[in-house]
């Protein structure tokens, strides 16, 4: 993956736009987060090869990392992307990633399922 | 002290490739240099894992074949066997467990295990964690008592002491622990954070030794899955 640049990924949202696609949508602060912090709680969310179709997909800055939202009948949303990739499979991969390349959100559109 | 030789083959249960070098490849090792065969059942290949190395370099979809390969490689420095049971990180615990159960005693049977070594639930701290062991407990609690292999569970919740006890094996690593950093290693989507962030700690020694002052120790807790909740 690379540093998202907004044109290139803002071109593959609009090429995804108007017709069914899978998408793969999470968010974690890990498994361990109240482990090593009482205070803290694990949160995550995920999901995927959920079939949507959106009429319009946006890329948004936001001090150096990106909010992606998708207008379905209801909404698609990520906030704090900051890498993306056009895989060799045609899957538009967006991820946000903290100092040290840990995961932290990731938004995923691909034409056929993701691999499970 | 530990007696490696008496056992016929070791079953480690646990969901994720490195789970087996970070919590138990030192003991790993020396069940096989007592010539015990070791067979690792991995339950996922770590599909959601937030690691990515570091610098990273896999993503969410190059992820599970990364860490694939990363676990044969760590198998091949244990010198033991793999088996990939194929459930999917973050999951398991949303699985049947009577079905994870069925599927870990066929092959704890199958391989003539007179010991396993899993997680001990709930004191796990991952949610695999604990399913996985709460798995591998419900299989040996399906088994003919007789036939019922010996439990070593690994605790690593931070109330453990208190919830257990002290634990009721310890193995020191550090005759060996140049093969298990290299196991760790193997595993370099994950280890490389971790490795990193020893590298900027205020204490670090260099790597071999500020690893093995983390790592040094592996404590079991012996199991008898009767006197466990299910």
């Amino acid at each position: 993956m690379k540093a998202i640049k907004m044109d290139e990924v803002q071109k593959h949202l609009d090429d995804f736009a108007n017709e069914p696609v899978y998408i793969h949508l999470e968010t974690t602060n890990g498994a361990y987060a109240k482990h090593f912090d009482s205070n803290a709680h694990n949160v995550g969310a995920y999901i995927r090869n959920a079939q949507i179709k959106y009429e319009r997909g946006k890329i948004v800055e936001s001090d150096a990392t990106y909010r992606v939202g998708l207008k379905t009948d209801g909404w698609v949303y990520a906030e704090g992307l900051t890498d993306y990739e056009l895989n060799e499979d045609g899957q538009l991969l967006l991820a946000g990633h903290d100092q040290v390349g840990r995961l932290m959100v990731a938004l995923q559109i691909s034409r056929k399922p993701f691999q499970m | 002290m530990v007696d490696y030789s008496k056992h016929e083959h070791v079953v480690v249960i646990y969901p994720h490739p490195d789970d087996e070098s970070f919590g138990t490849s030192g003991t790993i090792i020396n069940f096989r240099e007592a010539e015990v065969p070791v067979t690792y059942l991995c339950g996922t290949l770590g599909e959601m894992g937030r690691n990515m190395g570091s610098p990273f370099f896999a993503n969410r979809e190059t992820l599970p074949k990364i860490r694939k390969q990363e676990l044969i490689d760590a198998c091949q420095v244990l010198d033991m066997d793999l088996v990939m049971l194929g459930y999917r990180d973050k999951t398991l615990e949303f699985e049947a467990k009577d079905e994870v159960a069925e599927h870990l005693k066929k092959h704890i049977e199958k391989l003539g295990a007179t010991l396993v070594i899993t997680f001990y639930p709930p004191y796990a701290v991952h949610p695999d964690h604990d399913a996985m062991g709460a798995a591998a407990f419900e299989a040996v609690r399906k088994m003919d008592e007789d036939k019922r292999p010996e439990v070593w569970a690994t605790a690593i919740s931070n109330n453990r002491d208190e919830m257990l006890g002290k634990p009721d094996i310890v193995v020191d690593t550090e005759p060996v622990f140049d093969r298990k950093l290299e196991a760790i290693k193997s595993h370099r989507s994950q280890a490389e954070g971790m490795l990193s962030k020893m590298r900027e700690s205020s204490d670090f020694i260099g790597e071999y030794d500020s690893a093995l002052q983390r790592l040094q120790y592996e404590a079991f807790y012996k199991v008898d899955v009767d006197q466990v909740n299910p």
